[in-house]
């Protein structure tokens, strides 16, 4: 066994510590008394009061939800679509195109995707009369467009390194199609359809530069609320805000984390028990 | 066979393999409507003429056809030559800060207990789930003037440097610097994930061995660590690199106003100006930038699939 090195645990001390004072920082600001934000004033919970009382950002925060929930599902079906597609048609017409359809999206700027799609917006309005005006549907649409890929990356390796035998056996003893689709494909990639709605649904509700171009008046989602009020300066209550997430989402990592780790011990010890069974 | 009498009119349909043209077709259409459709239509608006009309463009009539003086601007007014220079040199020192600090915790990550492994790997990611802007935000509260983080700053630097250096609080709100440090935190994970999955996979019994015929570690680290993570340092430095150059968000919150990126020239053409045709050109300058990254990456991933394939 060989020494750790220092260097690698002093590299990794800085870094966890990069990661973390800022946040660290904001979520003891939050208790900041003063409203000056970078001055001390004394412990307070009352930027909690106020945000909780902010009936601007709950607005904000439902929408965003809704969006979220509305896209992350749209783009789960689209994308694993396309996944499936990818990784069990080997031939159909355009394929090339396809396959470069799905992967130009994660690597487009995003500044390019908003205009792009906004001008979309602007001419089939012109054109065909709809979308009427810009808002809900357009934010969702977009949303939905550049999250799917991300489910459809997820799917296609996911299946990629899956055996295909398994279904093509399936389909030699008498399945049927529909069969072989639901007792072995669909579970074979539940996971990763799992995961690629979780991805869509965090994308969309952070979504920023897109919605920012493809939102209309009166729609407006809780980050380009958080971009308008950050970009007049720092306001105590955003702490707060940060706090709460912060706090939401690792609540959230720290139990996905003891499942996954409780699901890996169960498949080693039944493994396991299966190896010693045939001994 | 069971159940052919019982088949539901989906599941008949689904026998007749009714469902693969839909699998296709569905997001096929979906992604050329939303997806290459407005693309091409920033190409062709690229090539338009400008108007104070609604919307703000012409092709034909009085105008040319083919308008190529918004491709002839770009290069005649270095407002758009800097903010591209800026945008490259911001995008790629971030690059090479997020691979100077990621590749130690990679190989950091690597030589932890798997227990340990599992719970920084997941303080990885966890910054990563939480909203974005909340993390630049962080970081205005950290680099204002008065902030303790500006003050320690200062205090430590004023014991430093001789006294007629010192400075009453260090300027980082507003400048490129300030820029680069932002997508540095915020793009870290992406760096150090490829790197961590690269390294994760290397045969250790390699430098285990050039370790017994007497290597010292760091040469092993420069003979095998590193050739062997090469993947690796590409697929973290194309996933920091690219969001990088078009970042928006960023350089308009902590940036300087006066040297803007390239992705704020775009939205300011676009929003402010409202000249689409101007936009639209500069977008696709910004997709020339990128070309040679994107189709690395696109090399890189496509091997990568099939190497899994084979491996499988």
């Amino acid at each position: 066994m060989r020494r750790r090195s220092t260097f690698l645990v002093t590299m990794l001390c800085f870094g966890f510590a990069f990661f973390y004072v800022p946040i660290l920082s904001m979520m003891v600001y939050s208790f900041n008394g003063s409203r000056l934000a970078t001055v001390w004033g004394g412990f307070s919970t009352k930027w909690y009061v106020s945000l909780l009382s902010n009936r601007q950002i709950l607005n904000a925060a439902l929408l965003s939800l809704k969006i979220a929930l509305l896209s992350a599902t749209m783009a789960t079906i689209l994308g694993t679509m396309a996944g499936i597609a990818l990784a069990r048609f080997k031939r159909f017409r355009g394929r090339t195109l396809f396959s470069g359809l799905v992967t130009a999206p994660l690597v487009m700027p995003e500044v390019i995707t908003g205009i792009a799609s906004l001008m979309l917006f602007i001419l089939m309005a012109e054109w065909i009369g709809w979308p009427a005006s810009r808002g809900f549907t357009t934010v969702t649409l977009a949303h939905i467009t550049f999250s799917m890929v991300f489910v459809t990356t997820i799917v296609h390796s996911r299946l990629s390194e899956a055996d295909a035998a398994l279904e093509e056996a399936a389909m030699d003893l008498g399945s049927r199609p529909w069969q072989v689709m639901k007792d072995i494909t669909l579970p074979i990639i539940s996971p990763a359809i799992v995961s690629g709605w979780l991805l869509a649904f965090t994308i969309s509700l952070d979504d920023v530069v897109i919605t920012n171009f493809t939102t209309g008046p009166g729609t407006t989602t809780l980050p380009i609320l958080i971009w308008s009020k950050v970009k007049l300066g720092v306001t105590p209550d955003i702490n707060a805000l940060a706090t709460i997430t912060v706090c939401i989402v690792g609540t959230g990592v720290a139990i996905a984390g003891v499942i996954l780790n409780r699901a890996e011990k169960r498949r080693d010890r039944d493994a396991r028990m299966a190896y010693q069974a045939n001994q | 066979m069971a159940g052919a009498h019982t088949d539901t009119p989906l599941q008949r349909w689904f026998n007749r393999k009714g469902w693969i043209n839909v699998t296709i077709a569905a997001p096929y259409v979906w992604l050329v409507l939303f997806f290459l459709l407005p693309f091409v239509i920033v190409i062709a608006m690229s090539f338009a003429t400008r108007t104070p009309t609604a919307p703000p463009f012409s092709f034909g009539g009085e105008h040319p056809v083919l308008n190529t003086a918004h491709y002839a601007r770009l290069f005649q007014d270095d407002l758009y030559i800097r903010a591209y220079l800026t945008s490259i040199a911001n995008a790629g020192l971030a690059t090479l800060l997020c691979l100077l600090i990621g590749y130690p915790m990679a190989l950091g990550l690597t030589r932890v207990s798997p227990a340990w492994r599992n719970i920084l790997l997941m303080l990885v990611i966890l910054p990563f789930w939480t909203s974005f802007l909340l993390r630049v935000y962080a970081w205005i509260g950290l680099m204002g003037t008065n902030s303790w983080f500006n003050k320690l700053l200062t205090a430590s630097w004023n014991w430093l440097v001789p006294t007629d250096w010192a400075l009453r609080s260090i300027p980082m709100m507003n400048t490129n610097f300030a820029v680069v440090l932002v997508m540095v935190y915020s793009y870290l994970p992406f760096m150090i994930l490829p790197l961590y999955a690269n390294l994760e996979k290397l045969d250790r019994t390699l430098d285990e061995a050039s370790m017994d015929l007497g290597s010292r570690p760091f040469r092993v680290f420069l003979d095998i660590t590193l050739p062997l993570s090469v993947p690796g340092i590409i697929a973290g430095g194309l996933l920091v690199f690219i969001p990088a150059s078009g970042e928006l968000i960023i350089p308009s919150l902590v940036g300087n106003a006066g040297q803007p990126m390239i992705g704020r020239v775009i939205s300011d053409e676009f929003a402010s100006a409202r000249d689409w045709p101007m936009a639209s050109a500069v977008s696709v300058a910004l997709l020339m930038l990128l070309v040679v990254p994107i189709m690395l990456y696109t090399h890189f991933e496509g091997k990568s699939h099939e190497k899994r394939k084979e491996g499988a």
